[in-house]
C-alpha cells in the first residue's frame, strides 16, 4: 500500500512541523476556548435543553475547525514547499497525509474541549460510549470535508473567510447528523445507532469524493 | 423568432388558465394555484443545477473553457429559479402554515442549495486566473453534490415534512384534478422552454462580448 505508507510519511512530517511551531494547534485551541467561555458565560447557571447544548457544542467545534484547518495547505504555499511536495509524492498520498493530520489535530482538540464543555454547561451524558463515537465520527467528518476545501482555498490565493463560506454548505448534513446524535446521547430518549451509521456513511462518502477530486486541485 | 412568439402565447395562456380554467384544489383551496408557478420554478432550479454539475464534470475531464462558461451560466439561471421557488414557497407557506419560514425539510434543503451556489459564486469571484477559477469551481461544484443524498434521505427522516406531495407513490400517478394536471403540465413545458430560451440568450450574449474583447485587442495591437 504505497498510498498509505507515503501518506503516513507526510502525516509524520506535518506533525513534526506542528510540534516545532504549535501554530495551528494553539490557534485552534484558543479559538475553541474563547468561544466556549463566551457561550458558558452567556448561558450563566441555566441548565440547557439537550438539543440546544448539542447545537452549541457543534457550533464551537465547527468554527474552531474552520479557524485551524484553513492553514493546512496555506502553510505549504507560504513556506514555498508546495513544489517539493508535488515532486515527492502523488496527489492521493498528499491528501491522505493532510487528512490524517487534520483528524489528529481535531481529535486532540476534542479531547480537551468536549469534557470542558460538559463541565461548564452542566450537561450530563446518558449514553457515554455512543457519545464518544458520535464525537469521534463527527470530528473526523469535519476534518475530511475541510481538507479538500482547505486545498481549494490555498489555490484560490485568498485567506480568511473563504474557508468558512465554502466549507459550511458541504458540512451542513454532517452537522445536522452530529447535532441530532449528540442530542440523543445527552437526553437518552431513543436509539442512537442510526445517527452513528449516518455519520459513518458521511465520512466514507466525503473521503471517497475528496480522493477523486483532490488531484484536480493539486496538479496544475 | 417564431419560437419566442409561440412561447409568449403559451405562457400567457398558462397564466390565464391558472386563474380562470383551473379549479381550486381540495384541501389547499385558492392557494393551490401557486403550484403552476412554484413547482416548475423548483424543477428548473434542479435541472439547471444538475446541468451545471454535469458541465463541471465535463470540464474536469476535457478542460475546455466553453464547458466552464456553460457551468457558470447554468448555475446563474438555476439560482434565479431557485430564488423564485424559495420566494413563492415562502409566500404559500405564510398562507397555508402561518409562517413565511419554519425550517420545514423542503425549506432546509432549498436553503442549503442557495448557500452552496452563493459559496460557488463567492469562490469564482475570489480567483482571477481563468483556468484556475474554472478548475477550482468545477471541483467545488462536484464536491457540493456530496450533500444531496444526505439532505434527500436523511433530513426527512429526522423531521417530518408538511410539504404537500404531488406524486402519490402508493397509488402510482399524480394526485391531481384532471383540469389542474393539464395546466400544471403545460406550465412545466412552458417554463422549460423559457429556460432553454434564456440559456440560449445568455450564451449568445457572452459569445458576442468575447468577440468584442477580441476585436478590441486586435484594434489595439494594430493601432
Amino acid at each position: 500500500m504505497p498510498w498509505v505508507s507515503r501518506g503516513l510519511a507526510i502525516w509524520c512530517k506535518d506533525l513534526r512541523i506542528e510540534f516545532r511551531t504549535r501554530y495551528a494547534y494553539s490557534a485552534l485551541l484558543m479559538f475553541a476556548f474563547t468561544t466556549l467561555v463566551a457561550v458558558s458565560f452567556a448561558v450563566g447557571g441555566v441548565v440547557l435543553d439537550a438539543g440546544l447544548a448539542a447545537a452549541l457544542l457543534w457550533v464551537i467545534l465547527f468554527f474552531a475547525a474552520m479557524a485551524g484547518l484553513s492553514r493546512t495547505f496555506v502553510q505549504e504555499e507560504e513556506a514555498g514547499t508546495v513544489t517539493a511536495l508535488k515532486l515527492a509524492a502523488r496527489p492521493e498520498p498528499v491528501f491522505i497525509g493532510k487528512y490524517l493530520f487534520n483528524v489528529t489535530l481535531l481529535f486532540s482538540l476534542a479531547v480537551l474541549v468536549v469534557p470542558l464543555f460538559l463541565v461548564l454547561i452542566h450537561q450530563t451524558v446518558a449514553y457515554p460510549f455512543p457519545f464518544l463515537a458520535v464525537v469521534l465520527l463527527g470530528v473526523a467528518g469535519l476534518a475530511g470535508a475541510s481538507t479538500i476545501v482547505a486545498a481549494i482555498v490555498a489555490r484560490a490565493g485568498t485567506r480568511g473567510p473563504l474557508m468558512t463560506v465554502l466549507a459550511f454548505p458541504i458540512l451542513l448534513p454532517l452537522l445536522l447528523g452530529a447535532i441530532c446524535g449528540t442530542r440523543t446521547c445527552f437526553a437518552g430518549e431513543r436509539a442512537v445507532a442510526a445517527d452513528i451509521l449516518f455519520l459513518f456513511c458521511y465520512n466514507g462518502a466525503a473521503l471517497a469524493v475528496s480522493l477523486l477530486l483532490f488531484p484536480y486541485v493539486w496538479d496544475e | 423568432m417564431f419560437w419566442q412568439i409561440l412561447l409568449g402565447i403559451w405562457m400567457t395562456a398558462v397564466i390565464l388558465a391558472s386563474f380562470l380554467y383551473m379549479p381550486a384544489t381540495q384541501g389547499l383551496g385558492q392557494t393551490g394555484r401557486i403550484i403552476v408557478y412554484h413547482v416548475p420554478a423548483a424543477w428548473l432550479a434542479v435541472l439547471a443545477y444538475l446541468m451545471s454539475m454535469l458541465n463541471a464534470v465535463g470540464y474536469l475531464r476535457r478542460g475546455e473553457l466553453r464547458l466552464d462558461r456553460q457551468a457558470r451560466i447554468n448555475a446563474e439561471l438555476g439560482t434565479v429559479f431557485c430564488l423564485l421557488a424559495t420566494v413563492t414557497g415562502a409566500i404559500w407557506s405564510r398562507a397555508a402554515w402561518g409562517w413565511y419560514w419554519n425550517w420545514d425539510p423542503r425549506q432546509t434543503s432549498i436553503a442549503v442549495l442557495l448557500v452552496i451556489y452563493a459559496a460557488y459564486f463567492v469562490q469564482r469571484s475570489a480567483v482571477s486566473d481563468q483556468d484556475r477559477r474554472a478548475r477550482l469551481s468545477a471541483v467545488y461544484s462536484v464536491l457540493s453534490f456530496l450533500t444531496v443524498p444526505f439532505l434527500v434521505f436523511v433530513v426527512p427522516r429526522v423531521y417530518t415534512s408538511l410539504h404537500p406531495d404531488v406524486i402519490n407513490l402508493e397509488q402510482g400517478g399524480f394526485d391531481m384534478d384532471r383540469k389542474m394536471l393539464v395546466v400544471f403540465l403545460a406550465a412545466l413545458a412552458g417554463f422549460t422552454g423559457l429556460y432553454a430560451w434564456m440559456y440560449k440568450l445568455v450564451t449568445r450574449l457572452e459569445a458576442l462580448l468575447d468577440k468584442m474583447e477580441e476585436k478590441r485587442g486586435e484594434a489595439e495591437s494594430v493601432g
